[in-house]
């Protein structure tokens, strides 16, 4: 890796883009196996994987259009990253083919017969649900959701990249008039798309909190992986004067807050459903509280919410290196439970099925998103140099 | 009845000659002194040498006490006060009382930031010997000052005046209770 401090540009962007795609080619190959043992088995993982990586996307892309529109300052340094980290989503749409041939393996609802009266297989309660869980409007659907995110992550690396070689201050508002719809599609569409790919795994069961639950992982997932990130650059002496511990400490105080948003949100939804206590809500959280699975629903409530609570309310640990790479990769696995319990125990009601070949796709999806990331990253300048606020986000300081 | 303070105060042009004034106070060794400004200035309380407030040490115990005393007074008024079955659930339902627990927790660290500062501040405190000078009128919208209070340990007042003077401070001024 040589990086030119001057004008922040990678000169020779190292071998880490290269290492990751290999990584990420040999065990999605390596994941194929897993395919041939078990295809309704693998495609679970898959997904798992794929919203794991794509909430980080995700998340950074809401963070990007969060900073335009409240135009901030301190969080022009993180600018950059965040973007190249938010421009990911044409893989996830090539790497969401393979969720369309497991339709049938994932989602029951799209089972034949399943909305025919005549047959054996009718469920009256899905079948009024036709409407909306169909094959053809959830493709399209899927498509909508993909489009709104490339575009918009498009545009916003596009005026970056214009702003890197002259800003002018219509630039400025251009980011803003992308952003302000940006956020509302965003809201909707990362709404919708958990009802979908995650909601829908179980078509018996609603919760209309159920997006902003899973918005609020997203943005974590977002965060954590920004902060490792650049703490990887900090340890190459890359933005190491200008990312100081002051901003590590900003964002270390946003997922303080945003696990506690997490925690609200999981309770909210938790809460409802177990005081009316009805057969046709309750039996959601009730296979998740059965057999092997009440151990990760635990490990949920405590490695997701009192552990990093406890451990982030220190001033100190949110401006100690070594704390935050350890609290921010903590969380990140963390997230990983969270979507794995979302998922599997649909189709395992028994207990948790796990084998070491259901992490092939987790680490497959991330190298190919690392080399995807990286290139985006190593192709301009690191930091947003010709920002009109870039010099107040270099002093920044919490007081 | 408080003691007797007599309160000396010297005015300084601008919020960057205050920060200065502030650095030389703190390195001379002056303890009971402030700086008054119409606006908060940065870096401030590094100048002055100012620790960090406990504030935050008294807010989270006070949310600790709130959190333990609802939790407590729950479990008592449902196991042994009114043993009550609600809905055929177990008769200590945490879950039913999370969102009290909570609220208390919140009200209690209100209570802790809200009493907390004003003790902190030693307030409320109605009177104050600065407000018999004239010129200190001035701090509210575009005066600079620095007082030294009577009950400093270095405080003599010929020596702080001189010293106030040597560091760039006009119309010192004192101010007796």
């Amino acid at each position: 890796m040589n990086f030119d401090s001057t004008t922040y540009t990678f000169k020779d962007p190292g071998k880490i883009g290269i290492i990751s795609l290999v990584v990420g080619v040999v065990f999605l190959g390596i994941s194929v196996i897993g395919y041939m043992n078990d295809s309704a088995h693998f495609y679970l993982n898959y997904l798992t994987a794929l919203i794991f990586w794509l909430s980080v996307s995700l998340g950074c892309l809401f963070f990007t259009m969060l900073h335009h529109i409240t135009q901030a300052n301190w969080s022009t340094v993180l600018r950059k990253v965040s973007e190249a980290l938010a421009s990911a989503f044409p893989l996830f749409l090539i790497l969401f083919i393979p969720i369309i041939f497991g339709l049938h393996d994932l989602f029951h609802w799209s089972h034949e017969g399943i909305m025919d009266p005549a047959s054996e297989n009718f469920d009256a309660l899905l079948a009024k649900k036709e409407g909306f869980l169909n094959p053809v409007f959830f493709y399209i659907r899927s498509a909508g959701y993909f489009a709104i995110w490339i575009i918009f992550s498009f545009l916003l690396n596009k005026s970056s990249a214009e702003q890197d070689k002259a800003h002018t201050p219509a630039l400025s508002r251009r980011f803003r008039k992308i952003s302000a719809p940006g956020i509302i599609l965003f809201a909707l569409s990362s709404t919708f798309a958990s009802f979908d790919w995650l909601m829908a795994l179980d078509a018996h069961w609603f919760s209309t909190i159920f997006g902003v639950y899973y918005f609020s992982g997203a943005f974590l997932s977002g965060l954590t992986f920004l902060v490792i990130v650049l703490l990887y650059l900090r340890k190459n002496g890359i933005l190491k004067n200008e990312v100081t511990i002051e901003h590590y400490h900003d964002l270390m105080k946003l997922i303080f807050g945003f696990i506690i948003f997490w925690s609200y949100m999981a309770f909210s939804q938790y809460f409802l459903i177990w005081y009316a206590n009805l057969p046709e809500e309750n039996f959601w959280f009730l296979y998740r509280w059965d057999n092997s699975w009440e151990p990760i629903s635990l490990l949920l409530i405590f490695g997701h919410f009192v552990f990093p609570f406890i451990a982030l309310i220190f001033r100190a640990s949110k401006r100690f290196t070594p704390v935050i790479f350890f609290m921010c990769s903590w969380i990140l696995i963390m997230r990983y439970v969270d979507l794995y319990w979302l998922v599997l125990p649909t189709h395992y009601k028994d207990g948790v099925h796990f084998s070491i070949l259901d992490l092939a796709p987790l680490i497959g999806i991330g190298g190919l998103f690392f080399f995807y990331f990286w290139r985006q990253l190593t192709s301009k300048p690191v930091l947003a140099l010709k920002d009109p606020t870039l010099e107040k986000s270099m002093k920044f300081l919490n007081s | 009845m408080a003691k007797k303070m007599n309160v000396i105060i010297a005015e300084f042009e601008s919020s960057g000659s205050l920060l200065h004034a502030a650095e030389k106070m703190n390195a001379e060794g002056y303890k009971n002194y402030d700086c008054h400004s119409p606006f908060p200035i940065h870096g401030m309380d590094q100048a002055m040498g100012l620790k960090r407030s406990p504030l935050g040490y008294i807010i989270g115990f006070m949310g600790a006490s709130g959190m333990l005393g609802m939790i407590a007074l729950t479990y008592y008024t449902n196991i042994y006060g009114y043993p009550m079955v609600v809905s055929g659930k177990p008769l200590f339902s945490w879950q039913a009382f999370v969102p009290v627990i909570f609220a208390i927790t919140i009200l209690m660290s209100a209570f802790g930031a809200f009493f907390g500062m004003l003790a902190l501040n030693k307030l409320p405190r109605l009177f104050h010997p600065l407000f018999f000078s004239q010129n200190f009128g001035k701090f509210s919208d575009g005066g600079f000052f620095v007082s030294v209070e009577s009950d400093d340990p270095k405080y003599d007042e010929e020596k702080v005046k001189s010293f106030l003077s040597s560091i760039g401070g006009k119309n010192v001024e004192v101010v007796k209770d």
